[in-house]
C-alpha cells in the first residue's frame, strides 16, 4: 500500500490563501535505468495528480520521469467553504491512490 | 593479402568489439537530443510568444545529489477570475525528457507557487514558463550545477 501524507490547516478563515502539502511513497522508476543483466528497468511513475475541493477541480499536474521519488508536491488554494478535499493520485500499471482530508472554514 | 592471425590479432580484435558493444549502453544513460528542450516547449505552447520575467524558477545552483533537487515556481500574478496562471510548465535541457511537470491551475489557486522534488541527470539549464489567463507566456530559466548525477547509481 502506497502511503500518503497530507498537510493543511484544520481550521481558516473564510478567503484566507492556504498551502496544502501532499506526499506520496512511490518508486518513480524513470524507465531509463539498467538492471545488473543489462536490460532495461520498464518505467513505473505517477503520471498524474489532481486535487478536487468539494468536487471543483482546482488543481492538477501531470508528472514526467523527472519527478523524484517519493513525489512531494506544495500548492495553494482559496478557502471558500468548508468540506472536503479530495486528492487523487494515478500512474502506470494502474496505479491508483486517493485521499480525503477536511477543512473546517469559519 | 594473408596473414596469419596471431595470438596479438585477435586479442586486439576481441577489445574493440568489447568497446564497440559496451558503447551503446552507457551512451543510453545520458542520451538527450540537442535543442530538445526547445521542441518540447514548441509542442506545448505552440508558436506562442514567451517573454521573460514574471516566473521565479528557484533551484540550488550547485546539487550534490541529483536524484533529489528541491525545486519551486512562482508567478507574479493577483490570481483573480479575470487574471490568472492558467499553467505552469517546467523543462529540463538535459535529461533523457525534456518535460519535468506541468502543471493546470485556476482562479482558485489564490497564489500561483509550487514547489516539488526532481531529477537532473546533469548539470543544466531549466526553464519554467506559465502561461496566463490573458494568453502570453512568461519564462524564467536557470542554471544547476549537478556533482552526482540521477540515473546513473549502481542496482542491486
Amino acid at each position: 500500500m502506497n502511503r500518503a501524507l497530507i498537510s493543511l490547516p484544520k481550521s481558516v478563515k473564510r478567503g484566507q490563501v492556504i498551502e496544502i502539502k501532499t506526499l506520496i511513497s512511490h518508486v518513480m522508476e524513470s524507465g531509463f535505468r539498467h538492471g545488473t543483466n543489462g536490460r532495461d528497468i520498464p518505467r513505473d511513475i505517477i503520471t498524474a495528480f489532481s486535487c478536487k475541493y468539494n468536487g471543483e477541480e482546482i488543481f492538477a499536474t501531470q508528472f514526467f520521469p523527472a519527478i523524484a521519488a517519493n513525489p512531494f508536491l506544495t500548492f495553494h488554494t482559496v478557502a471558500t467553504e468548508s468540506g472536503t478535499l479530495t486528492f487523487h493520485w494515478t500512474g502506470d500499471n494502474g496505479f491508483e491512490v486517493i485521499e480525503e482530508a477536511q477543512i473546517a472554514v469559519e | 593479402m594473408t596473414r596469419k592471425l596471431t595470438r596479438r590479432d585477435a586479442l586486439k580484435t576481441a577489445g574493440l568489439l568489447a568497446v564497440g558493444a559496451a558503447t551503446p549502453a552507457a551512451a543510453q544513460v545520458q542520451s538527450f537530443a540537442p535543442g530538445q528542450m526547445e521542441a518540447a516547449i514548441r509542442k506545448v505552447l505552440g508558436e506562442a510568444e514567451i517573454g521573460k520575467g514574471k516566473v521565479r524558477l528557484e533551484l540550488p545552483p550547485l546539487v550534490e545529489n541529483g536524484n533529489v533537487v528541491p525545486m519551486s515556481v512562482s508567478v507574479d500574478s493577483p490570481m483573480t477570475k479575470d487574471n490568472f496562471v492558467k499553467a505552469i510548465h517546467v523543462f529540463n535541457e538535459k535529461n533523457p525528457q525534456p518535460n519535468v511537470i506541468s502543471v493546470q491551475l485556476g482562479a482558485r489557486a489564490g497564489k500561483a507557487e509550487i514547489s516539488t522534488r526532481i531529477r537532473l541527470a546533469t548539470t543544466q539549464k531549466l526553464t519554467a514558463i506559465a502561461e496566463m489567463s490573458d494568453g502570453t507566456c512568461w519564462s524564467d530559466t536557470q542554471e544547476v550545477v549537478v556533482t552526482l548525477a540521477a540515473c546513473l547509481e549502481d542496482l542491486p
